[in-house]
């Protein structure tokens, strides 16, 4: 980004010819036009009574059915979905991101017996679908009966657990946890700090923006997830808000008002998350991507 | 150092700076172990018991079923006609963009960048079920401007070649900003001087883009041909919601048979060979992309 801005300053003349950059400009706006429209379709049609929304002509401005449709949704338990959906990611983002910077911590600072071996072996996994592990988690999941339940199908743990060990932000704690000093550790290390109080109080506060940037990754993720929740949660009071929209879609009349409000809400959170943490967002993209 | 000139309280310490790491590490491996390796394995070990006569022991069954199925077969050159489209087609429009995007002279450059990532933060199924009232074959929208425009209606999701057109549309609208950013930041990372004495020489802006910004971001654009490939192969939610894997398993991908053979046929050992055969694909489409990238730079 800084070097950008250098470029700014010292460019002697515009690389490219007034025309030329008017021509840029349609170009982005019309792609800005395809990127934000389907957005703005949504709103639109989250706002219509159930029966307008598949009128001919289509509606290309708000109706005055939004609130009818948030009512309807929530009567039909999409409260319940909503806080489901909101306590698994939170609860699925701090904890992986707690194991994820324990494991990177491991990883980056210490040199033992078998490091290698194992950090391939949670690299290998990413290139596994995760298709494959979805029938044996689905037995694992009925079989397992301690913690009150009957079974784990159809409960928090069932969604939470299965990918709290992730692969990518263990390597991207590792990345970052590299370009911590050893001479740092060692001090608190010679203060007389243990091993927990050097993790907790050294290194772990040097790595706010990654942690902050994983965090909202993980967030993200579980709460779009839709794969395996659809699997396992079977019982309508356990349902994710994308599991509990897909079956809105199953229902013999389909109330395209309703569908596409809670569409629009599921959205809508993550949309201002993103608005207000937009360089998280995308370092958090970017790490995956360039840093590898 | 020798160990015998260590006081006991020495020898203590050391043993626990040795055992921290591990330490460190249990909580990963313990639900990788359980929730990733064990099934994992497990699914293998699946894949090879009859489907008809499960405690017959090790058996071929289900991959000699495969390799007769049709509907497997159908699933499979779907999948790949995909990838073959979707990912040239999306990777294209990001490279595009983000070389628009990296002139320092443009205006509003973060604002068109936010807008241009947004869809990639969207859920699938929240993509997929957008484009199904855009795409609707009587009222949808598109449909209505393409009369507009005195063109007949087109079957977006119920003829086989529109569907799949339609996929490809709604993948690459949620994917194409995503990978645009990563070619940004991999843009900015190419040193201007390269630029500047390709000038001097006198190549136009075709030739550079050829000449430098190609073979500079040549690991960036291998990494996102993988990621896009590995992902197309993968694809359930699109296929599930947009076309429901129809008109008549038109679109029917890989994963969404899998879902159907093991959660609605409860087939799960042949479940569990048509996902080793995924990892089989997926496997094999990696090392090629990494062999041809290897041999395209010698």
């Amino acid at each position: 980004m800084a070097k950008t801005k250098l470029s700014d300053d010292f460019m002697p003349k515009p690389l490219v010819s007034r025309f030329q950059r008017i021509l840029i400009y349609i170009v982005l706006v019309i792609g800005a036009f395809f990127s934000l429209f389907p957005f703005y379709y949504m709103f639109v049609q989250a706002s219509q009574p159930s029966s307008e929304v598949l009128r001919f002509p289509p509606h290309l401005w708000f109706g005055s059915s939004a609130w009818t449709n948030i009512k309807g949704l929530f009567a039909n338990g999409f409260g319940r979905s909503l806080f489901n959906s909101a306590f698994i990611a939170v609860v699925y983002a701090s904890l992986s991101v707690f194991i994820a910077s324990l494991a990177g911590y491991a990883f980056a600072k210490f040199r033992f017996r078998g490091r290698s071996v194992l950090f391939g072996m949670f690299l290998l996994v990413l290139m596994i679908p995760y298709h494959v592990t979805a029938v044996p988690l689905f037995q694992l999941m009925s079989k397992i009966t301690f913690l009150g339940n009957p079974t784990w199908i159809s409960s928090y743990q069932a969604v939470i657990l299965p990918a709290l060990a992730n692969p990518f932000g263990i390597f991207l704690m590792r990345q970052s946890m590299q370009a911590l000093p050893d001479d740092l550790l060692d001090a608190a290390r010679m203060d007389g700090a243990g091993e927990w109080r050097v993790f907790t109080s050294v290194a772990l506060p040097t790595m706010r923006p990654t942690l902050a940037a994983l965090a909202i990754y993980s967030f993200m993720f579980q709460w779009n997830s839709f794969f395996w929740p659809l699997i396992v949660m079977r019982d309508k009071a356990m349902e994710t808000l994308p599991v509990r929209i897909n079956a809105l879609v199953g229902l013999s009349i389909i109330d395209y008002g309703q569908l596409m409000m809670g569409t629009a809400l599921t959205t809508l959170p993550i949309m201002m998350i993103f608005i207000a943490f937009q360089r998280q967002f995308i370092s958090g993209a970017l790490a995956g991507a360039v840093k590898g | 150092m020798g160990s015998q000139m260590l006081t006991p309280a020495e020898r203590r310490h050391q043993w626990r700076r040795r055992l921290t790491p591990y330490m460190f590490l249990v909580p990963a491996l313990l639900v990788f172990g359980i929730f990733m390796l064990y099934p994992i394995v497990s699914s293998l070990q699946l894949s090879f018991e009859s489907q008809l006569n499960p405690n017959s022991g090790f058996s071929f069954d289900n991959y000699r079923r495969l390799l007769g199925d049709k509907v497997f077969r159908k699933a499979l050159t779907n999948t790949v006609f995909l990838l073959l489209f979707q990912v040239p087609l999306q990777l294209g429009l990001a490279m595009v963009l983000a070389v628009i995007l990296n002139n320092a002279v443009l205006k509003f450059r973060t604002v068109f960048r936010l807008i241009y990532f947004l869809p990639a933060i969207t859920a699938l199924f929240a993509v997929a079920l957008i484009f199904r009232l855009l795409l609707n074959d009587e009222k949808g929208l598109v449909n209505y401007v393409l009369n507009g425009l005195g063109i007949q209606s087109v079957p977006w999701l119920s003829n086989a070649w529109p569907a799949k057109f339609s996929l490809i549309t709604a993948i690459t609208w949620r994917w194409t900003g995503y990978n645009m950013v990563i070619y940004l930041a991999s843009l900015q990372s190419i040193p201007d001087e390269l630029y500047e004495a390709a000038e001097l020489d006198g190549a136009g802006a075709w030739a550079k883009f050829w000449s430098i910004t190609v073979p500079m971001m040549r690991p960036t654009i291998l990494l996102t041909t993988v990621l896009s490939t590995i992902g197309t192969l993968q694809i359930f939610d699109e296929p599930y919601l947009l076309t429901r894997s129809g008109p008549s398993n038109e679109t029917l991908s890989m994963a969404t048979l899998l879902y159907r053979t093991a959660f609605q046929s409860a087939e799960i050992n042949y479940a569990s060979a048509i996902a080793y055969v995924m990892v089989l694909i997926i496997a094999a489409f990696s090392l090629l992309q990494f062999r041809l990238a290897q041999r395209g730079e010698d």
